[in-house]
């Protein structure tokens, strides 16, 4: 059944967006106006339909105007031109009050940075959408109950959202959406400030409660893993256009243009991915101020096995086991230069994660990654495994847990 | 050179101070009356209080807001104790009635006109620049319509004290509502909000901290007008202060400093504890 239709949807920002639309209907790109008349095209005459039950997922780097295009979906930003028809019923054309009401009763969002409310406890955060409605208070604490019980949090109604995690926060901006019982839920890069393994879990648990309530979903995101594990359909965004929009398995095998085409080759992640994509942050010593006994505390208290030696300028001397630090500490020598290995594994950050495989699978120690015989960081098997399964383990700035704005 | 006649500004000012004081004391005369009721009601109530009750009293609302018996509370309590002993109580409660009286006005009009600015940007615009007059224009310079208009006493006081303190809470109202994160606002509005429920549930909670420290800079400006206030007739620890300069009494304008500066502290603490919020 056709839930939501939108109609060459389309929003020009700058001083005069009519004139935008006649030139965009005229055929000019995207750069042609903004070097013209100085506007920016953020969504450009956009046209696509989605059925009740299916997620439909928008995808697109930063700039491709997926973001614009879901708050055009309900109204956060008023469209320049085109209509948004939820249930048959055009959105651009209501006023004030039925706006507000197909808001409450039709719509719900989530959001990339949560947008929970600091001032009120989850319960309250959940209770929004519906005290927003004048329900009444048990009927409202009920309902918000339940959806917290869906997602997994209950037990946390009194504590605040600065409290959790970025993970749980996310539940509780999930749970506050469900609790009004909309039949469309937008997702607006829900998932892209969690953390990878928590991304995944609740990308996991999205399929999950999708299976039992059959919503219709609007999932925008950057990631195409992610679109291609969640989408029952994926539209593919660039300037403000929609490149491509069909099932995973077309996207995959039939790109329509060169676009999709560099956009699927990431898929295969062991081509794409180098050594810097998937090191992780090392635990090392300072050979200047650091000896055996404190090699062997820090290896116990990360739970190592070896550690990396550098000097004060981070730059690679070597590698220091536990074996060899606590022999050393039996029998009193405490000159660290004497338990160091030099010979230890390198590679470079850019080094294929194929060209990797061989160099880990020989060595007992972390692979070191160096540059400019700095050690930046180190390569563990597990965060190779988990890279070619679709987590990325690096240190990605858009990966900030427990963080709450 | 060209001669280039003066601006008659200073005749313009006059003409006006002027024409109001004949012709717009229909309007003067309600507001001096009523805030002649309010201030001599507070401060007789004050003063009514005997003054160990009154300490107590203060004593225990420090410990309620501030949670704890420390520092504060005992600041506030050897603070007054010194106050009644220097002899100034009653100039106190005078100065404490005029204070809450100018900080009152300021916060009923100031976070209503705050929240206005901050949802529109003419309005802001328009607002921004009679803030900075309120504020630049030497306090001295309006008291003298002040006194035209309301004649002298606690009133024009009051009057004086509120366009000089004003500003502080209407700017920061207006900043507190407009730094709420936009997703937030996003968030209230996606729910199905109306403006009136985005204002009372988010904006404001949100920018309440900001807000308070409006309310804690505009007490605080009240009281740095007790003195200049006390130049036309507004009773309380100014005029003693006031009294100590025109008879070069060092040690009076001391003790009499002194009583303020406490008060002052008592104030601007007890107001910023209101500010600790729950984590």
């Amino acid at each position: 059944m056709l839930k939501i239709e939108v109609k060459k949807l389309t929003k020009v920002f700058g001083k005069n967006p009519k004139l935008g639309i006649k030139l965009l209907e005229g055929g000019k790109t995207k750069a042609d106006i903004l070097k013209e008349t100085g506007m920016t095209v953020g969504v450009n005459q956009v046209s696509f339909k989605v059925f009740s039950g299916e997620i439909f997922v928008i995808m697109g780097l930063s700039g491709s105007g997926k973001s614009t295009l879901v708050r055009l979906i309900n109204r956060l930003i008023e469209p320049s031109a085109g209509s948004v028809l939820i249930d048959g019923e055009d959105l651009a054309k209501m006023d004030k009050a039925e706006l507000i009401k197909t808001r409450r009763k039709k719509l719900s969002m989530v959001f990339q940075k949560f947008g929970l409310f600091p001032h009120r406890t989850i319960l309250e955060n959940t209770e929004y959408g519906l005290e927003v409605q004048g329900f009444d208070k048990s009927e409202m604490r009920n309902k918000a109950l339940n959806s917290l019980k869906m997602v997994g949090l209950l037990g946390y109604e009194e504590q605040y959202p600065s409290q959790l995690s970025g993970g749980m926060q996310q539940r509780v901006g999930l749970a506050r959406a469900l609790a009004t019982d909309t039949d469309i839920l937008l997702m607006d890069e829900a998932f892209s400030a969690l953390d990878p393994l928590i991304r995944k879990e609740m990308q996991d648990e999205l399929i999950d409660l999708q299976s039992s309530m059959q919503k219709t979903i609007i999932f925008i995101t950057h990631d195409l893993d992610e679109a291609l594990k969640l989408g029952d359909r994926i539209a593919l965004m660039k300037d403000g256009v929609i490149v491509q929009i069909g099932t995973p398995e077309e996207i995959m095998t039939s790109p329509a243009n060169d676009y999709v085409k560099k956009f699927v080759q990431d898929v295969d992640r062991s081509k794409v991915l180098t050594a810097q994509n998937v090191m992780i942050r090392p635990e090392t010593i300072q050979v200047e101020k650091d000896g055996p006994r404190t090699a062997l505390q820090r290896m116990m208290q990360a739970e190592i096995s070896s550690i990396y030696a550098t000097n004060k300028n981070k730059e690679l001397i070597g590698i220091v086991t536990a074996d060899a630090a606590s022999e050393a500490i039996k029998s009193g020598n405490k000159n660290i230069y004497d338990i160091i290995e030099a010979n230890v594994p390198l590679v470079s950050p850019d080094l294929q994660l194929n060209d990797l495989f061989n160099v880990i699978y020989n060595s007992q120690v972390p692979v070191a990654v160096v540059e400019d015989k700095k050690l930046i960081g180190i390569i563990i098997r597990g965060a190779v495994l988990a890279a070619l399964a679709g987590n990325e383990v690096n240190h990605d700035d858009t990966n900030t847990p427990n963080t709450h704005s | 050179m060209i001669q280039i006649p003066q601006i008659p500004i200073v005749e313009f000012a006059d003409i006006i101070v002027a024409w109001l004081r004949s012709n717009a004391q229909w309007f003067f005369e309600p507001i001096k009356k009523f805030l002649d009721v309010i201030v001599s009601g507070l401060s007789e109530g004050l003063i009514a209080i005997p003054p160990f009750i009154f300490i107590l009293i203060m004593l225990l609302i420090t410990v309620y807001i501030t949670k704890k018996i420390g520092g504060l509370s005992i600041f506030v309590f050897l603070g007054l104790l010194l106050i009644h002993n220097l002899g100034y109580w009653e100039g106190t409660m005078l100065t404490l009635s005029l204070i809450l009286t100018a900080s009152m006005i300021s916060i009923i009009i100031g976070v209503p006109l705050g929240i206005w600015m901050s949802r529109s940007i003419v309005v802001q615009n328009v607002v921004t620049p009679i803030l900075d007059f309120m504020q630049t224009m030497p306090a001295f310079v309006y008291l003298i319509p002040a006194v035209s208009f309301f004649g002298i006493g606690m009133v024009p006081g009051v009057i004086a004290s509120v366009i000089f303190s004003m500003p502080p809470v209407v700017r920061l109202t207006n900043l507190g509502i407009r730094q709420v994160s936009t997703e937030l606002i996003e968030a209230a509005d996606a729910f199905g909000s109306t403006p009136k429920q985005k204002l009372f549930k988010v904006q404001l909670p949100m920018a309440k901290t900001t807000i308070m420290a409006g309310v804690n800079q505009t007490i605080m400006l009240a009281l740095s007008m007790v003195v200049i206030a006390s130049m036309i007739g507004a009773d309380g620890l100014g005029v003693e202060v006031f009294r100590a300069v025109t008879r070069n009494e060092a040690g009076q304008g001391f003790a009499s400093g002194l009583a303020i500066v406490i008060l002052a502290i008592i104030l601007d603490r007890i107001t910023q504890s209101l500010n600790i919020k729950r984590k």
